[in-house]
């Protein structure tokens, strides 16, 4: 008897937590598929004021190119404003930004796990208020001594500064993880005669994988939408995707082509799409192995 | 680990903070207690494409001299932390003895500008943070008990609003909520008030603000859930159940606890960035309305002139509310770490 | 530096011609020529005086008709360094890329053209050498790199390389040139002639009359909300107020010094004709940019508007909006307020500057080039992008708001070292009185507290 009312309970909850994902998956999901659907239109349907069904007809996009969905704004991002150049400059960043990350984050974090001293906890405290300061601050304060030195606008000082102001989090992170591989684990190798760096070496880091890559889709994500640092710090040559897209914004006198911007995140979403699905397998058994700990 | 070891291993990633984070931030230490020395103001005839004017310039040569005498400016001491668009220590005395009820001298206090984005911090971090982390949870818990093979879209579409760039993905939003938008028209629509504007009201400002705020970190919480969800012992759920616990039950009584720790991370994480939200004020214009601590310092650094003073005072401020928030989690993790210890 | 000249020089992406075209022998076309100058005019050109009615009048059709000749500046350049920071526009894209055009081989060209360039420019310009041989400015951002004396007087270089170049294009402070001006903005009004026609009425030119008929408007039932200008709390409302207040005759500063005198009652009848204005306008008004105002009007949903000059070549081109809005939509001055002389607006111009902390030779090099940059080639090939100072352009009528507003005397934005701290407090001040939330009087005082205290930080005021 009370079984059966245990299943039906529980059949509810299905229901429930189904829904509730359902719905979720709808708000979560949903501004970016009208994004998707409006880059195909022209500005004055996408951005309407005068009427948001305009987006669903194209009303102006058929006047304006004689049918109801255009590649211009893909047309003009991409070949016209070379959109490409700001993607590549992108992929070198957070490809260096989270490779370098997760090396020095790992060393640290490893360390940090390990040391049972005091200070041990003093610097992840320090950490902590390191990552406290608004990164704006921070940003015009390198600017003057970057110029000074002639450091400014190139690609591996972005790559740098975006790695130091990631640390912080990474630490945090990979020290949590860490804590969670057992300690018996690297100390026998110890006793068996490894040195402490031999150890991390050959026993640590093939079972660390997981953790890593789950600490990288987040290093990723800061690299990939920094707009302070980008914006900031690089010349037009070396200019990435986020600042780009700012500039076709427009400003207050000047028009934008806003469609190009609209154009450009979708387009730099997509590939996205396959790096989750490729790594979502190593994100969920990542967090899994060293569930982070406070 | 032996000192040496330990500091060969954290060496390079404490040369990075020290050197990018530590040192900036002793800059500012010392920039905010300085203000800029004094300019010599002459007046001057300027003339351009539009005629001449009456104006007046800085004199370089005398302001050159009191700059050499004194490169880093007049010290002041903590008197750009207490100024009126800081702590504003003397307006806060003034107002309290004028002031005849505690609501007029509330008034006076949300008129002065830290205080006014003190308010919103406040209230937006302590609404969003609950809020991410139970949405965070439910959604976790609800993926988790898919079919596997829907997992992986959902994992995907659950992180769209972490992954479109924040300065599109607000921009795109703050057209579909406008009265003519999408979500603004059908909220007209739904709540029948053809008048219904979330641009308009302060309130609905506020409202829209931190329910972007939910929504855009969600993903981050429900990531973490989500991975801490699939090392649930099973012994210990197989258990629970064979002791007759209901499915709710059980989350309460196995799976809650079990996600302690990763919730303490989260709620670190999450009152940090939530203290020092931006990015959805400037994407929402919704400078009218809401004004937070980092909008502050970002409206001191992007002027015409910048007041690298009164941001550098900001910042320290702002380093000082995050340590008082998170004090509560630190003295939890200082415990933790000292029974490990032993 | 030279290593990364040629490496530099064509990693430039979009606006390096010289690096498609065969080295060494760019020619420059039409920079070399020599308008003759129209007779009668010549004269007018060195008595500031009475120049300056006249040089005012010249904004609007006679463009043509000032004496301008192009300067001697003689392309290609054979040495030095052309390194330029600039917004991202169409305009200064077209700019840059013809000052480009006339390196030489061996000249360096760098551009940077970045919508963060006001923050990054004083930094860029301050150490020797500095990174950027010359940043294109406009009336307001040329202050901070005065205050720090990080551009250099052009007056030597302009008689060695460009003794023809019109004052027209000069900007001067306390007798020397800092800056060369080359293009002009201003806020006016945008009108719809078919909804003035429906109500019987004439197009406003005080705001008075602008007041009267958006009343006609309303009560006539045609638009909800037919009136808009740009008053996005932040930089947008502050200009908006200044504005205001010049139409009023107000003066911000007690004169020669820093203090702010604002709190008093011209600032009052500003807010109130502020909060008038804005009581037809749509509620969300304060969240209002140049973005959001264009489609407004673009969608027919407004009747006047007070909007930037640049904006008029979008609104009257024949994409995004009906040929309803576009055949009816008329750009005139900004109109006058309260019985006074002057438009209601401030006039703005962008010009390029040269950078002090730069050799001699780079700085003749970056100076020749942005001198070709801004010749008559550019302007002919550009009519519409921009409203430009030059001869050789030939206004079309998105320029006749601007010119209109110039021909009416309205006064330039005020190159004030402590301007800026101004507009910033007005700008985050003045929200809560338009919201209702607050008075006038304690709105003013607000602003005056902030401002007071922001240039007594940066040692404006003891």
């Amino acid at each position: 008897m009370s079984s059966v009312t245990a299943q039906k309970r529980s059949q509810t909850l299905v229901i429930v937590s189904t829904t509730l994902v359902v719905i979720w998956l709808i708000l979560a999901a949903f501004p970016f598929l009208w994004t998707l659907w409006g880059s195909f239109k022209v500005q004055a349907d996408f951005f309407s004021k005068a009427d948001w069904t305009n987006a669903l007809t194209g009303t102006f996009t058929e006047q304006a190119t004689g049918s109801a969905f255009t590649g211009r704004a893909y047309y003009g991002a991409w070949v016209q404003e070379e959109f490409w150049l700001a993607a590549v400059n992108t992929v070198i960043v957070v490809f260096c930004v989270v490779v370098i990350s997760l090396t020095l984050g790992t060393l640290g974090g490893y360390a940090l796990a390990r040391s049972g001293y005091r200070y041990a906890f003093w610097l992840l405290m320090v950490a902590l208020v390191f990552r406290a300061m608004p990164h704006i601050t921070l940003v015009s304060g390198y600017l003057l001594p970057f110029f000074e030195w002639n450091l400014w606008g190139h690609l591996p000082t972005s790559i740098i500064v975006l790695v130091a102001i990631n640390q912080p989090f990474t630490l945090w992170m990979l020290h949590s993880f860490f804590l969670n591989i057992p300690k018996d684990l690297d100390e026998s190798a110890m006793v068996d005669g490894c040195t402490r760096f031999e150890a991390f070496r050959h026993v640590i880091i093939p079972v660390m994988w997981p953790g890593v890559i789950t600490t990288g889709l987040f290093s990723f994500l800061l690299a990939y939408n920094d707009f302070a640092v980008t914006a900031m710090l690089l010349s037009q040559d070396n200019q990435t995707m986020v600042p780009k897209v700012a500039s076709f914004l427009g400003s207050t006198f000047e028009e934008g082509n806003v469609m190009f911007a609209v154009a450009s995140v979708v387009s730099a979403t997509a590939p996205l799409f396959v790096l989750v699905l490729f790594f979502q397998r190593q994100i969920v058994s990542g967090l899994t192995a060293g569930a982070v700990k406070g | 680990m032996p000192h040496r070891t330990f500091l060969w291993f954290i060496l390079p990633s404490l040369a990075a903070m020290i050197l990018f984070i530590f040192f900036p931030i002793i800059s500012v230490v010392i920039q905010s207690l300085y203000v800029e020395h004094e300019q010599v103001v002459i007046t001057s005839e300027n003339c351009g494409p539009f005629g001449c004017q009456t104006e007046t310039t800085v004199d370089l040569e005398a302001t050159q001299e009191l700059r050499d005498a004194q490169p880093l400016g007049r010290f002041n001491g903590l008197g750009t932390y207490v100024n009126r668009g800081h702590l504003a220590t003397q307006e806060l005395a003034t107002a309290w003895a004028e002031s005849e009820s505690l609501g007029a001298f509330w008034g006076q206090v949300m008129n002065l500008p830290f205080y006014r984005a003190l308010a919103f911090t406040l209230t937006y971090t302590f609404v969003c943070t609950p809020l991410v982390l139970g949405l965070g949870l439910a959604i976790a818990l609800g993926v988790n008990g898919l079919p596997r093979v829907f997992r992986g879209p959902t994992i995907f579409f659950s992180l769209l609003p972490m992954i479109v760039t924040p300065l599109i993905g607000s921009l795109i939003l703050f057209w579909m909520i406008d009265a003519e938008g999408i979500i603004g028209k059908s909220l007209q629509v739904l709540l029948d008030d053809p008048e219904l504007s979330l641009k308009a009201s302060p309130t609905l400002t506020w409202i829209t603000l931190i329910i972007y705020g939910v929504w855009s970190s969600a993903p981050f919480a429900f990531v973490i859930f989500y991975a801490g969800l699939q090392t649930v012992p099973g012994e210990t759920l197989e258990a629970a159940m064979i002791d007759g616990a209901s499915r709710w039950e059980r989350i309460r009584y196995v799976v809650i606890p079990h996600l302690a720790p990763l919730a303490v991370f989260v709620t670190l994480i999450q009152l940090m960035d939530n203290f020092k939200v931006f990015e959805p004020i400037v994407g929402f214009s919704a400078e009218a309305s809401a004004q937070s601590l980092s909008w502050i310092i970002y409206n001191d650094l992007r002027g015409d002139t910048q007041r690298f003073g009164s941001a550098a005072a900001t910042s320290m401020l702002t380093i000082i509310g995050v340590a008082i928030l998170l004090s509560p989690v630190l003295i939890r993790t200082w415990r933790d770490f000292n029974r490990k210890r032993v | 530096m030279t290593s990364r000249m040629l490496a530099n020089e064509c990693k430039l992406r979009r606006f390096d011609l010289a690096c498609l075209r065969p080295r060494g022998r760019v020619t420059c076309g039409s920079g070399h020529k020599q308008i003759a100058p129209l007779p009668g005019v010549r004269g007018q050109q060195g008595d500031m005086g009475t120049m300056m009615t006249l040089r005012l009048g010249a904004l609007s059709t006679a463009f043509a008709a000032l004496a301008a000749t192009t300067a001697i500046a003689s392309c290609p350049i054979e040495s030095g360094s052309i390194r330029v920071l600039s917004n991202e526009f169409g305009a200064l894209r077209a700019v840059n890329a013809a000052a480009a055009d006339c390196a030489g081989e061996g000249v360096e060209v760098v551009l940077n053209q970045t919508t963060e360039h006001r923050d990054l420019q004083v930094a860029a310009l301050t150490p020797n050498p500095a990174e950027y041989t010359s940043a294109v400015v406009a009336n307001s951002s040329i202050v901070p790199l005065m205050n720090e004396g990080l551009i250099r007087p052009l007056d030597d270089l302009i008689a060695e390389y460009a003794p023809d170049l019109p004052k027209l294009n000069q900007v001067s402070v306390g007798g020397n040139v800092m800056a060369i001006a080359f293009m002009a903005n201003a806020q006016h009004l945008y009108v719809r002639t078919d909804i003035l026609e429906q109500v019987g009425k004439e197009i406003p030119t005080t705001y008075e009359e602008v007041l009267d008929v958006l009343a006609a408007i309303e009560e006539a039932g045609i638009m909800e909300h037919p009136f808009a200008m740009n008053t996005k709390t932040g930089w947008n409302l502050g200009e908006e107020f200044i504005n205001m207040y010049l139409g009023h005759g107000g003066e911000f500063f007690k004169p020669g010094t820093a203090e702010v005198a604002i709190n008093n009652e011209t600032g009052l009848k500003t807010l109130e004709m502020l909060a008038a204005l804005n009581a037809y306008a749509n509620p969300d008004f304060l969240t209002f940019d140049s973005n959001a105002t264009q489609a407004l009007w673009e969608s027919g949903e407004l009747a006047v508007a007070y909007m930037w000059g640049s904006r008029g070549g979008g609104m009257l081109d024949d994409e995004g909006s009906t040929p309803e809005v576009v055949n009816n939509t008329k750009l005139v001055a900004a109109p006058t307020v309260d019985g006074g002389s002057l438009p209601a607006s401030t006039l703005w111009w962008d010009g390029f500057t040269i950078a002090k902390n730069i050799s001699d030779k780079d700085a003749a090099a970056t100076f020749q080039a942005m001198v070709h940059g801004i010749g008559p080639a550019t302007v002919e090939a550009n009519q519409s992008e921009a409203v430009w100072l030059s001869s050789a352009y030939q206004p079309g009528p998105q320029a006749e708001g601007v010119s209109a507003t110039a021909q009416a005397g309205a006064k330039p934005y005020p190159m004030l070292p402590y301007m800026g701290l101004l507009h910033t407090a007005l700008g985050n001040e003045l929200s809560a009185f338009l919201q209702g939330q607050e008075s006038a009087e304690q709105a003013l005082a607000d602003v005056e507290a902030a401002y007071t205290e922001a240039a007594r930080e940066q040692g404006f005021l003891q």
